[in-house]
């Protein structure tokens, strides 16, 4: 799974700017021309994206209805999507607690692997030395199954927050690092160059430069990261806890309560869709320039 | 600013003496020696390959010569060098997460000069260049004439002795590169810099500059220098079409064919 964390950086088009010069030379002082697609067409954009999958998961829904419903299917074997929401529904005194407790080691683990693999990826993109020596037990530290780390934290730290934040904090850091590292160095080096004729010191190249030229690729990983936090947390509570939609799912398997369980996965598919949702937010906030360079690509010529 | 080189008036502002740079086996440069007077417009052309761009890039200070002497101003080290001379890229390499009068002002920013502060100190030459209205526009906005023009104001506003200029206009259709050259030209003339300007555009280097170096490619060496027509007064049309630049020209062309 972790080989998805490669996924190229989206870089805005360099050195191609629309050519005609019929609106050159003697400038008058117009307004500059305005960005294509306001409001209204974004928001239809956003329909047109979202009613395909939309479509597929309400026939799917359906489907599964229909099969348990004709085929008599025993509820605890599996139940309809129907039973399924009236037992989010009933068991909402249950989820709703164990929903926040997972939502904060999900957040929380997710901060932390972020913070620390941005971190990291500029501490060894500064550093050849630190690069060569850490690069590699990076890498290798990834044959280590995270997973079956969880129990030996849980002896270290404990039944509490900490053992869960770790581990999904180990999970969300790999990609997060090495999209980081790439996006760095993946900087054209004319324009380091032409920063250095410009009297621009490390820390201003850094900056001014190769950080938000890297900023697509960081967020690559971010958003990699975000699919695999409800993972981690899932695991870490598995491993030993007494709270959490991981738990809930664990105490309800011996008592057949399968409708508990299915809905504790949406609950934990929403978290991942949530954290998903929120970090693409944050990159059209901090990023805007690599969606300006999509639009103009998408535009007919 | 402009002027802490602390050389003599008189004194070159760019002096090099027998350099040589090579690049595993292959000699990019063989025994390159020029002055340049302050101030003066010197266009460098020759065929590509010939070295151009490596010379631009140790006069700047980003290369260093194998061998033979570098001095811009007093400075004679790469480091040196760097802090005397500004690089114009070929390619306008404008930053596409700053507005366009932000990416003219980033020179300024490096040296510590707060953001408002430089707007503000760039604002004018931003109207001067005619590039008023576009302040805020993004560079994926504009042309690729008005990119370059920002390109060079960024260059400018580095404030050094010396622009180095690796053919700027290289990527644009005829007519923009056209219009571009007599911009530059007043430009220039609005804030004298001392400025070598490498093409391959004879007719732009004659056009531009008062002295023009031909270079020959494999190894990249001098064949000749020239006047050139920089001096010339009326408009790009007059004198592109004048005999006196027809002249010149001939002389280049045949200085670049021997």
């Amino acid at each position: 799974m972790r080989d998805t964390a490669r996924a190229s950086p989206r870089q805005p088009p360099e050195a191609e700017g629309p050519g005609p010069a019929a609106a050159l030379a003697p400038v008058p002082a117009t307004e500059p021309p305005t960005v294509p697609g306001g409001r209204p067409a974004r928001a239809r954009s956003l329909l047109r994206r979202c009613w395909p999958p939309a479509l597929i998961i309400l026939a799917g829904l359906g489907l599964w209805e229909l099969i348990v419903a004709l085929a008599h299917v025993p509820a605890y074997l599996l139940p309809a999507p129907s039973a399924i929401a009236a037992d989010m529904a009933a068991d909402w005194p249950v989820l709703e607690p164990a929903l926040q407790v997972t939502l904060e080691e999900v957040l929380l683990g997710f901060a932390i692997a972020a913070a620390a693999g941005v971190g990291l990826a500029v501490l060894l993109h500064l550093s050849p030395i630190a690069r060569r020596a850490v690069y590699p037990l990076l890498i290798g530290s990834q044959t280590v199954p995270i997973i079956v780390l969880a129990p030996i934290l849980v002896i270290l730290l404990g039944y509490g927050l900490a053992p869960k934040l770790v581990i999904v904090a180990l999970i969300c850091f790999f990609p997060i690092v090495v999209n980081g590292i790439d996006g760095l160095r993946s900087v054209d080096p004319e324009l380091i160059r032409m920063m250095r004729t410009l009297d621009a010191s490390r820390w201003a190249i850094l900056r001014r430069v190769e950080f938000p030229a890297a900023l697509p690729s960081i967020f690559s990983g971010l958003r990699i990261a975000a699919t695999f936090a409800a993972i981690g947390a899932v695991f870490g509570e598995w491993s030993g806890s007494n709270q959490g939609l991981g738990y809930v799912m664990l105490a309800a398997t011996p008592n057949l309560l399968t409708a508990r369980i299915f809905a504790a996965i949406v609950l934990l598919t929403a978290i991942a869709l949530l954290l998903f949702g929120v970090v693409s937010l944050l990159e059209r906030i901090f990023v805007p320039w690599a969606f300006r360079g999509e639009r103009e690509r998408s535009d007919p010529r | 600013m402009s002027s802490g080189t602390g050389a003599r008036a008189d004194a070159p502002a760019i002096e090099l003496a027998d350099v040589t740079k090579s690049f595993g086996g292959l000699t990019a440069l063989a025994g390159i020696s020029l002055s340049l007077g302050q101030r003066a417009r010197t266009g460098i052309v020759g065929p590509s390959g010939c070295g151009k761009t490596t010379l631009l890039q140790i006069i700047a200070g980003l290369l260093e010569a194998d061998s033979g002497l570098v001095r811009v101003g007093d400075a004679t080290t790469a480091r040196q060098r760097l802090a005397r001379c500004a690089l114009m890229p070929q390619r306008d390499l404008l930053l596409p997460w700053r507005t366009a009068l932000d990416n003219a002002v980033i020179a300024l920013e490096n040296r510590g000069v707060s953001r408002a502060a430089a707007r503000e100190r760039t604002q004018p030459l931003f109207e001067q260049l005619g590039l008023a209205g576009f302040e805020r526009a993004q560079p994926g906005q504009l042309s690729g004439g008005m990119r370059q023009r920002v390109s060079f104001l960024r260059t400018l506003m580095a404030d050094k002795d010396v622009l180095l200029l690796d053919e700027p206009f290289g990527a644009l259709d005829s007519i923009t590169r056209a219009q571009l050259q007599e911009w530059l030209s007043q430009a220039m003339d609005t804030v004298p810099r001392t400025v070598l300007l490498v093409t391959h555009d004879v007719d732009e280097a004659l056009l531009l500059c008062q002295h023009v170096v031909v270079f020959a490619a494999r190894p990249g060496r001098v064949v000749r220098v020239l006047p050139g027509g920089g001096g010339f007064r009326g408009s790009r049309r007059e004198i592109v079409t004048s005999p006196e630049f027809a002249s010149l020209k001939e002389q280049a062309l045949a200085a670049i064919g021997s």
